[in-house]
């Protein structure tokens, strides 16, 4: 299984997926702004029980839910020691498990919807803008293109790596910066050759204002 | 069809001017080609002379309107000839490009994200658009893969799924370069009965000989110029041939 930073986005039906991505980031900006200003030891409590609650509504489970919190365990297992040590235990749990909610809730936004409908709503949010000159369209592209671009750049960087250590040069950075660098290139100037092809930057020009 | 007159593409180098293609004149009307020859023989620059993704350095290549499966929409009569070098965005449509490497091509996050991306010209809602990604994907059987990352596709499918993605934009040329080069010989069976069966005009470059000899004409590329031009029986001798004898 090859790493994706979009692995998050977990096909569905449920009551989050079939809301519109501009509410749930509303929604998410309006709990994040609460639970910050609050951010008491109940009001941590019930910020975490509801986020737990959303991400199960998302269709996030226990291996996800651990993936979530071990990315985050070591940043907020320092962050507590500090808080604790500081301000007391109560002030710790307070900032750590409001952040640790606030991820969950942002897991859950990534959860239930799709990378083309969090495009969508970029569309929609930049519109306004297309009377400036911006392509609303053309921002989107280039937002899916380096989504996209991760684990591509991710998997060439393991391969040359590994071809340098295959002829014994890892020691020797240049020896896989080098092809490295060059094949991403390489790679950028085939993709930019693909959606030519594809007529896809026509697609922008012939859109209509 | 298309239609090569005197095209020729150099580039510029150390040394100074380097050939990549000798002027070439063809008329390409037939329903399956195929272009054969050795590495670096000019395959590939030809192969994207041919819907404008590279534009001759001097001469011209041109594709008809009414060219295969698009001529129910066109009709015979208004049809004219487009220019690559100043018709570029149109003649793409036209003619599909396959490449290589799908990876590169495959350009949104999952399979069905990418066929849709082909569809927006044609289907500006997005319910409509994607039904009609959905529909594309089960034309190649690839409808399980719909929400899959492109990236945790085998070989083959990523090969399928790019493939898809160009027809599902219904160009009435489909050129394609080196298409079964980095499949298993079962992928590879599957892409070419795949081809032969497509309603378009398919025109593929290819070190596969057993997909060039079902063409109904092969070109046989050799240090830049078309050496041979003919049945692909013929064609296949010849080049085994130029291979096996001495060579200046």
């Amino acid at each position: 299984m090859t790493f994706s930073p979009l692995g998050s986005y977990l096909p569905g039906t449920g009551p989050l997926h079939r809301l519109r991505p501009g509410a749930k980031l509303l929604g998410l900006f309006a709990f994040a702004t609460a639970a910050m200003a609050l951010r008491s030891v109940p009001s941590t409590l019930i910020a975490l029980a509801l986020t737990i609650a959303l991400g199960f509504l998302a269709g996030m489970r226990g291996r996800d839910f651990a993936r979530v919190g071990l990315r985050f365990a070591l940043i907020g297992a320092v962050l507590f020691a500090f808080q604790a040590w500081q301000h007391g235990w109560e002030r710790g749990f307070a900032v750590v498990g409001t952040l640790f909610a606030l991820i969950l809730a942002a897991s859950s936004l990534t959860a239930s919807t799709s990378v083309d409908d969090l495009l969508d709503t970029i569309v929609w949010a930049l519109g306004p803008l297309r009377r400036l000159g911006v392509r609303p369209e053309r921002v989107a592209l280039a937002f899916s293109l380096v989504l996209t671009s991760i684990p591509t750049v991710l998997g060439l960087a393991r391969e040359t790596r590994e071809a340098a250590r295959a002829r014994g040069l890892e020691r020797q950075p240049r020896a896989y910066l080098v092809p490295f660098v060059l094949r991403v290139v390489a790679h950028a100037q085939l993709t930019g050759e693909a959606l030519q092809a594809r007529g896809i930057d026509d697609d922008a020009d012939a859109a209509p204002h | 069809m298309i239609e090569l007159e005197g095209a020729c593409v150099t580039a510029a180098t150390a040394e100074g001017r380097t050939t990549i293609l000798e002027p070439t004149t063809l008329r390409l009307t037939e329903r399956r080609i195929s272009i054969i020859g050795s590495n670096g023989s000019g395959k590939s620059t030809l192969a994207r002379l041919l819907n404008g993704l590279i534009v001759p350095t001097s001469g011209s290549v041109s594709v008809r309107t009414d060219s295969g499966a698009s001529a129910r929409d066109t009709g015979a009569r208004n049809a004219r000839w487009l220019d690559t070098r100043t018709h570029g965005a149109q003649v793409r449509r036209l003619v599909g490009f396959a490449f290589t490497d799908p990876a590169a091509q495959l350009v949104m996050p999952t399979a069905i994200e990418d066929i849709a991306l082909s569809l927006r010209r044609t289907h500006p809602k997005k319910q409509a658009r994607l039904t009609a990604a959905r529909q594309a994907l089960a034309e190649f059987g690839l409808e399980a893969l719909a929400d899959r990352s492109v990236h945790t596709l085998s070989g083959g499918q990523k090969q399928l799924l790019a493939l898809a993605a160009v027809l599902a934009a219904r160009p009435a040329i489909l050129v394609a370069d080196e298409p079964t080069t980095l499949l298993d010989l079962r992928n590879s069976l599957l892409l070419r009965e795949l081809l032969l069966r497509l309603p378009q005009q398919v025109i593929a470059v290819t070190h596969d000989l057993d997909l060039a000899a079902q063409a109904d004409r092969t070109l046989v590329i050799d240090r830049a110029r078309v050496v041979f031009d003919g049945p692909p029986e013929a064609a296949i001798d010849f080049y085994r041939q130029s291979v096996a004898g001495p060579r200046a």
